[in-house]
């Protein structure tokens, strides 16, 4: 479902497939044989109880864990194995379940290391700050500036992120996510902890950013209003396993979900 | 120069064609933008205007039409309005904040068919009550984000028509030649603005004002505070309350200043001491949440720092208000004073976004001594003024060097005010409004026969100064069995500008006399008694400790000093008071929910009390009812003791009131 009076989006072709990926921990299944895709432009939700393995998704998608068996194909490209940093350069962002700033440093500098990836001007002349590296600087905030605008934090801007409440740091980590313009964007329970006023305003950018940069999102969420109100799409695991997969409605009804979530005699 | 009047132009937009004729390369709009002030010339405005006045009659907008303009501080909202008037439209700002259902009612209210709005916030609002304003008809927005997916059939970007007005002037001549005919057409008594109240006393009413008269209120202030167009001002109060209207719209138009619009609403603060305004105003709610917030940083402070600022804050007391009012100062008291400006004031002032302020108004509601004068001392000229959105706000003002923090000033230049049988505060002033839109009977109501504004509220003119105070709303004055004026809210606000005095109940509407219930404040007597080594196990115990009565006496008797100073108000002292043996609490239904006193059912609730305060006993008992916070119901009995004061004569002219 999108929000209200939008059409949906435009949603193409397939932007990453997970093909019968497995992942252990010793004995431990954290993920067996799971397959499923995400479309460009799409919000996709990966729901489940805990322990269902959604984080361990996320983390073989941006290539933290290596999965033992199967496939991931990014932007047509097959690879078994994918390293975080090509996962970043390849257009991949994340954020963390546990907010993973750096604290001493302002909400600005906070997003503008977002754009690291994207400086190109050599050592020599980012330390001079002159030259091509000013240039670039210049230009490089003032896409950190449009985010700040986006995500309406002009007021902590020059705050450091460690003396901001929860809520805020959340966003600003989003801000940091945003400004490496990624083309695939993965959020760890983006509204954990937080109220409802806060969890309206983090649908609004997340919906916003879908729309307004066309960012492709993949999102773990435990507040099932909001991930009815906001994926396109719904993949459920339990205990590792895919049980689900469709719209937010057929996933509703469906009675492999419905058990998982309130547990059955076995 | 000085702006001399407004010299011949009569309407906004023909000063607006002024302004870019001999301010032309002078800023006349600022706005914070993606972390950047932009800035616009009074030529650019000119030229931005032009082609949005021409895109808007391209959408249809006609001569003595309403339209709506909804959002917070930002260029493309003044510039509708400029825009609007170009037109002989007439626009109508209603509160960013205001809820749908309020949106509706002024929206249908007003008739208008044109909204200008900041972003889908104020459209998704629109859109939910259209069914109630059936004449809308196109939303124009500034912000585009979001509303890409929308019907653009009745909805277009201001950019977009400012583009299209361009293009039209850039391929026809002739469309020049109309623009200017459509300023010229424009007339002195054309109505400009219909500002709705703030419906504090039920429904809200639009209150219409015309170009000449806000010109010529405007031409008159900007003249008493002397602006030019090389002062600058913060545009961060809602568009549609008169004081955004008047003090930076009308007086940056007739004086040519520089409004500079914060980048939000939270950031105004910090954009406050980039821009450094020289024309300030701020609520006294705000003034004082300023003082609290340094105060808590200086608590954190290092020792010497602390003790620096204590100390110079101590001298800025002594010195600093006369200093500023050019009064005589012994040279002790000018060298400590300047170390002082080095030391603290400066930078103070530099962090408030102070330094540059030359003209600082309050009002609003009465300001504690205290605040007024701090910010007085450390060199900020801050005056006050009274007005209402139905004079084009002022009616009087304090000018500089005549500062009294319990006055509100003499009346503004041309503005003729009397005081009414009842107390009541009549005037007539250059920039009166003409009438309530569409609402003849309520016109009828708030003017006298011959043609003064009734404002409702109670003053009288201070003998000594010859300043006006306002004392109260006109209908909760009453009077005293022997005639005397008795203004509740006045005296209770004397006493609760005491740090320990947290609440207070004045009593004496067709009594013999006045009498008070008081609450102390449990964090200042708290610490007090902390201090002094007095023992207490709970709010009663405190509040009936003899020398807690003691200090709380030695306060009563000084706001009887300061009654007495002022002949209307002397035998309004008070002759009796208690200290109320319970907090009072919205809980228990005796504050209403934004903490105000909701005297009918105290009188109710502590009968025995006030029985006993006006037969003379010494002390009362009563039992009350309380909730606790959990919801639990309890009883609460105790002992009051009732303290007598002694009358203080009546002062002759001497020193100034308290």
């Amino acid at each position: 479902m999108r929000a209200p009076g939008g059409p949906e989006v435009a949603v193409g072709d397939v932007l990453l497939a997970v093909e019968n990926v497995s992942l252990s921990f010793g004995g431990v299944k954290a993920v067996s044989d799971v397959s499923f895709d995400i479309r460009k432009g799409e919000i996709r939700a990966i729901i489940g109880p805990n322990g269902a393995g959604k984080t361990s998704m996320l983390n073989i998608i941006n290539g933290f864990y290596q999965p033992q068996q199967g496939r991931i194909t990014f932007k047509g490209e097959a690879r078994a194995k994918m390293r975080p940093h090509e996962a970043a350069t390849g257009g991949i962002a994340r954020t963390f379940q546990n907010v993973a700033l750096f604290r001493g440093m302002t909400a600005l500098d906070n997003i503008m290391a977002g754009r690291t990836l994207k400086m190109h001007s050599n050592f020599f002349w980012q330390l001079l700050r002159y030259g091509p590296a000013m240039r670039e600087e210049v230009e490089h905030r003032h896409r950190v500036e449009e985010i700040i605008d986006f995500l309406k934090i002009q007021e902590i801007r020059r705050v450091p992120v460690g003396r901001l409440p929860y809520g805020l740091q959340k966003r600003v980590e989003l801000g940091r996510a945003l400004a490496m313009e990624p083309e695939l964007l993965l959020l760890d329970e983006p509204m954990a902890g937080m109220n409802l006023e806060e969890k309206e305003d983090m649908s609004r950018f997340v919906l916003d950013a879908n729309d307004y940069y066309g960012t492709t999102i993949a999102l773990i969420e435990h507040d099932m209003g909001v991930v009815m109100d906001l994926s396109d799409r719904v993949v459920v695991l339990d205990h590792g396993i895919k049980i689900a997969d469709g719209t937010p409605e057929e996933v509703k009804g469906n009675q492999a979900v419905i058990d998982a979530y309130l547990g059955v005699a076995h | 120069m000085a702006p001399n009047a407004a010299a011949g132009a009569d309407t906004f937009p023909k000063l607006l064609v002024r302004n870019a004729q001999i301010f032309g390369a002078r800023p006349a709009m600022r706005h914070k933008d993606l972390g950047i002030w932009q800035t616009w010339t009074w030529a650019e405005t000119l030229d931005i205007v032009r082609a949005y006045a021409v895109g808007l009659h391209r959408l249809g907008l006609k001569r003595g039409e309403t339209i709506a303009i909804v959002g917070a501080n930002r260029p493309r909202l003044y510039w509708s309005v400029i825009a609007a008037q170009v037109l002989g439209a007439v626009p109508v700002p209603v509160y960013a904040d205001a809820v749908a259902e309020e949106l509706a009612y002024v929206l249908a209210h007003a008739d208008v068919r044109f909204a200008a709005v900041e972003d889908q916030e104020q459209v998704d609002k629109i859109l939910s009550v259209t069914e109630r304003v059936p004449k809308i008809e196109v939303m124009l927005y500034d912000e585009k984000r979001g509303l890409r997916d929308y019907d653009h059939s009745r909805l277009h970007s201001m950019e977009d028509v400012i583009e299209e007005g361009r293009k039209a002037l850039a391929s026809d001549p002739s469309v020049r030649a109309w623009f200017d005919g459509e300023i010229a057409a424009g007339k002195g008594t054309d109505p400009s603005i219909i500002l709705y109240t703030s419906g504090t006393t039920g429904v809200s009413k639009g209150v219409v004002l015309t170009n000449e008269r806000s010109i010529n209120a405007a031409a008159d202030t900007v003249a008493f505070d002397k602006l030019t167009e090389n002062d600058v001002a913060l545009a961060y109060l809602p568009l549609a309350w008169v004081g955004d209207h008047y003090l930076n719209y009308a007086q940056g138009m007739v004086s040519g200043f520089c409004m500079a619009c914060p980048e939000s609403a939270d950031t105004a603060m910090q954009d406050l001491r980039e821009i450094g305004p020289t024309f300030y105003f701020a609520p006294p709610r705000t003034l004082e949440l300023l003082l609290t917030r340094v105060m808590i940083r200086m608590e954190d402070a290092g020792y010497i720092k602390r003790k620096v600022f204590h100390y110079f804050i101590g001298v800025a007391r002594r010195y600093g208000e006369r200093i500023l009012n050019g009064q005589p100062v012994p040279l002790i008291g000018r060298v400590l004073y300047s170390i002082g400006s080095l030391l603290v004031y400066g930078p103070l002032k530099n962090v408030l976004g102070f330094s540059r302020v030359r003209v600082a108004y309050t009002a609003g509601e009465a300001i504690g001594p205290d605040l007024f004068n701090f910010y007085r001392s450390i060199g900020l000229n801050l005056k006050q003024l009274y007005g209402q959105t139905e004079a084009f706000l002022y009616v009087t003002a304090q000018p500089d060097g005549e500062i009294y923090s319990d006055t509100v000033g003499p009346a503004c230049p041309n503005v003729d005010i009397r005081i009414a049988e009842n107390g009541e505060v009549q005037f007539k002033s250059p920039g009166m409004f003409t009438g309530y839109f569409k609402d003849e009977d309520k016109t009828a109501e708030a003017m006298t026969p011959d043609g003064y504004v009734k404002t409702g509220d109670a003053g009288f003119f201070d003998e000594k100064t010859g300043h006006l105070k306002i004392i109260d709303r006109a209908k909760d004055v009453g009077r005293l069995n022997d005639g005397t004026l008795f203004p509740p809210k006045y005296i209770e606000n004397k006493l609760k500008f005491y740090p320990n005095i947290r609440e207070a109940v004045a009593l004496g509407d067709q009594r013999d006399f006045v009498t008070v219930m008081l609450n102390i404040d449990l964090t200042a007597v708290g610490s007090w008694a902390e201090r002094n080594n007095v023992v207490y196990g709970s709010y009663q115990e405190l509040a009936g400790h003899p020398l807690v009565y003691d200090m709380i006496e030695k306060h009563v008797a000084e706001v009887n000093r300061s009654l007495a100073a002022d002949r209307v108000m002397a035998g309004a002292q008070i002759k009796r008071f208690l200290i109320l043996h319970k907090e009072l609490d919205a809980d228990d239904g005796e504050l209403t929910r934004t903490q105000k006193v909701r005297r009918g059912f105290i009188a109710e609730r502590y009968a025995p009390l006030i029985k006993a305060l006006y037969d003379g006993s010494k002390e009362a008992d009563i039992s009350t009812e309380v909730t606790f916070e959990d919801g639990r119901k309890g009883v609460i009995s105790a002992r009051v003791k009732i303290r007598d004061m002694k009358s203080e004569p009546v002062a002759a002219a001497m020193g100034k009131a308290a």
